[in-house]
């Protein structure tokens, strides 16, 4: 499992650095999208995932800690997509707004002169 | 401190918060009401929380969100370091809003209430004791600064943001890897217990947690503008519409912030093995910075630029002093940076507010050049097409020009760090101290003497870049008709100037409390023991927690 996900957050973040390379600006959305994923995932591992282990304690009392998977980097992840989910959408905006202004999708704004 | 929970402390995240939420049910002139009271609320509150620090010198507030003992959960605190930066954040908050209340706030939709969740972000950020809720804070203020950078809209500030958001989204992405791999190896976010278990780490450890710093301090490096990840800097702080660039001005010193707040706690002289992490990389790249902002500087060919250039230099000495200070662990270095810091970052913002001041002058030119180019069928909108509502709100002050010449002065002395005003003593502060601090073989280093030359020359070059502007605008202006400059737009300068000369005044007290607040950062143990030896407020008849999730 770990080498499963180690190499899904490495190709996703390899792929979004390079897009976010990129000069079109819809390739840079992509590539931040996939970046936030790959990160996201990162951070779910720091958690050091397990199997068949709940987050969240019984109300019974005492529990083993050890059975119970860390539920802290769970609820920054859920906090992560949502904040990103967010600046995504407002980076769109500017993204549209920018093609109105420069009637290119150039992230400089002008096309480079060949 | 108290028995009782200290709520004032909780009162700047909460008041811009509910500011921002109300205005969004009334009109433009009522929000404008209400961002000035809640500005002032702001004000006095900060106020309150500097007054709580003077008198406990040794202790620090906290308020437990949730009520949760801590490490657990998230905690505010309150120490001389945070309740200065929060005074300052209130101090340019004001100023700016009336200002924007002229006319710059009618140029697009919701300036007020993107302005108050600006300073709630900001509040945020200076206030919690907690690594993800600093994110969080983070992301509110930079999402407010990304609708106020473009405020008004426009060719140019729309290019602009598009950099400025893309690279604080990828520094946002760092700060998230860097504190999931803290998280990782130390398996706590709270600043006061990461920094009890930074020197307990296993020596296997100590790598990851250093690229966990390390990606952390990128993150605010950005922020902070250190050479070379500044080049967004200076074009989008020049397109912002005056009012926010000028609140721009604390957005650079909110990386400083952090970088001083937990290179202290975490990489402190407590931290063994792990002390001064990165202190060579903060002051090469600071040096780096005041380089190239000296260079920026010299090289503008507009007003605006020169500004966010000024920022760079500002940064750049600051960086640099901090990492002296934590590789040297000098608190009268801080001390002096402090200093520097207040003053310069009310340099910078009545120099941004007097940027549009000034080219409206030029603007009447402008205005005629349009007209001329309309005449001949060469009307550009995207060039002149910005200032063309002449909307100005009360009478002219007579004799602005001159009131605008002497605040321009004022403005250069501080920024070269001339004398009588506060940016010399700052700068003396700071230079004093890194060249108080020889080596033991009685030599002073050649760290200390680069940085003593380069900030030196970094003023020069200021002096030379503003009064070959001066020159230009208030001498060598053709006589045109004097520009209307309305008391609403001359007071918000005239007043951040005021403070500065305050702060040169009252010289004594102000220096006393930057330096007691670096002793108490050269003391961390007063932080780590003020969060984690505080004990819930006790219930009478004990209700359910409310979880509190980051």
């Amino acid at each position: 499992m770990e080498a499963v996900l180690a190499l899904a957050i490495g190709i996703l973040v390899a792929s979004g650095v390079w897009l976010l390379l990129r000069p079109r600006t819809f390739q840079v959305i992509i590539g931040l999208a996939l970046l936030s994923y790959g990160v996201n995932l990162f951070i779910f591992a720091m958690g050091r995932p397990r199997i068949g282990a709940a987050p969240i304690l019984d109300k019974s009392g005492l529990v083993e800690p050890a059975l119970y998977a860390d539920p802290v980097p769970q609820a920054l992840v859920l906090t992560a997509i949502v904040i990103g989910f967010a600046t995504t959408a407002l980076f769109l905006v500017v993204m549209i707004a920018s093609r109105g202004f420069t009637g290119t999708d150039h992230v400089d704004g002008t096309e480079r002169e060949p | 401190m108290t028995p009782a929970p200290d709520h004032i402390i909780i009162a700047p995240v909460l008041i811009p918060l509910l500011a921002g939420a109300l205005m969004l049910f009334y009109e433009e002139r009522q929000r404008r009401f209400i961002a000035i009271v809640s500005a002032v609320a702001q004000l006095v509150v900060a106020w309150e929380l500097i007054d709580m620090g003077t008198h406990t010198p040794t202790t620090i507030g906290l308020y437990l969100l949730g009520d949760w003992p801590p490490p657990f959960a998230i905690v505010l605190v309150i120490d001389r370091l945070a309740a200065l930066m929060v005074m300052l954040t209130a101090l340019l908050a004001l100023p700016c809003i009336v200002f924007s209340t002229a006319r710059w706030d009618r140029r697009g939709q919701h300036f007020h209430p993107l302005f108050q969740f600006l300073l709630m972000g900001l509040n945020g950020a200076f206030l919690t004791g907690d690594l993800f809720n600093l994110f969080v804070f983070f992301e509110v203020l930079l999402a407010a600064s990304y609708g106020l950078a473009l405020h008004g809209s426009g060719s140019l500030r729309v290019r602009a943001g598009l950099h400025y958001i893309a690279i604080n989204l990828a520094a946002s992405l760092l700060f998230l890897i860097g504190v999931s791999l803290i998280y990782g190896v130390t398996g706590t976010l709270n600043m006061a217990d990461l920094a009890q278990r930074v020197p307990l780490i296993p020596p296997e450890s100590r790598p990851l947690l250093a690229a966990g710093a390390a990606l952390l301090g990128i993150a605010f490096l950005v922020k902070a503008a250190m050479w070379p990840l500044c080049f967004w800097l200076p074009i989008t702080y020049m397109a912002a519409a005056p009012p926010a660039a000028a609140m721009f001005a604390i957005l650079s010193k909110v990386g400083v912030y952090v970088i001083l707040r937990v290179s202290s706690l975490a990489f402190g002289s407590g931290a063994t093995h792990m002390a001064g992490l990165g202190a060579e990389v903060l002051v090469a790249g600071g040096l780096a910075t005041l380089v190239f902002g000296t260079i920026g500087v010299l090289a503008s060919q507009g007003l605006g630029r020169l500004a966010g250039c000024a920022v760079l230099v500002s940064s750049g000495t600051l960086l640099a002093v901090v990492g002296m200070a934590s590789s040297a662990g000098g608190s009268a270095m801080v001390a002096g940076a402090l200093f520097y810091l207040v003053a310069s970052t009310l340099a910078i913002a009545a120099l941004f507010l007097m940027v549009e001041l000034i080219e409206r002058e030029q603007g009447a030119l402008a205005g005629i050049l349009t007209v001329t180019a309309e005449a001949y069928g060469l009307g550009d909108d995207e060039v002149f097409g910005e200032d063309e509502i002449r909307d100005t709100t009360g009478p002219g002050v007579a004799g602005a020009t001159t009131v605008l010449g002497l605040c321009f002065l004022a403005c250069a002395l501080l920024l070269s760090g001339m004398p009588p005003l506060a940016g010399f003593l700052g700068k003396f502060a700071m230079l004093s101290a890194v060249l108080g601090s020889v080596e033991t073989d009685g030599h002073i280093s050649d760290v200390a003497l680069a940085f003593t030359g380069l900030v030196i020359l970094s003023g020069l070059a200021a002096l030379i870049a503003l009064v070959r502007e001066g020159i230009r605008t208030f001498w060598a202006s053709d006589e045109g008709e004097l520009p209307a400059v309305p008391l609403i737009e001359l007071a918000p300068v005239l007043v951040l100037l005021a403070l500065t000369a305050a702060m040169t005044v009252k010289a004594g007290p102000v220096m006393r409390y930057m330096e007691a607040t670096a002793s108490m950062l050269n003391h961390p143990h007063v932080y780590v023991e003020g969060v984690l030896g505080t004990e819930p407020v006790p219930h009478a008849p004990a209700p359910p927690a409310e979880g509190t999730t980051p």
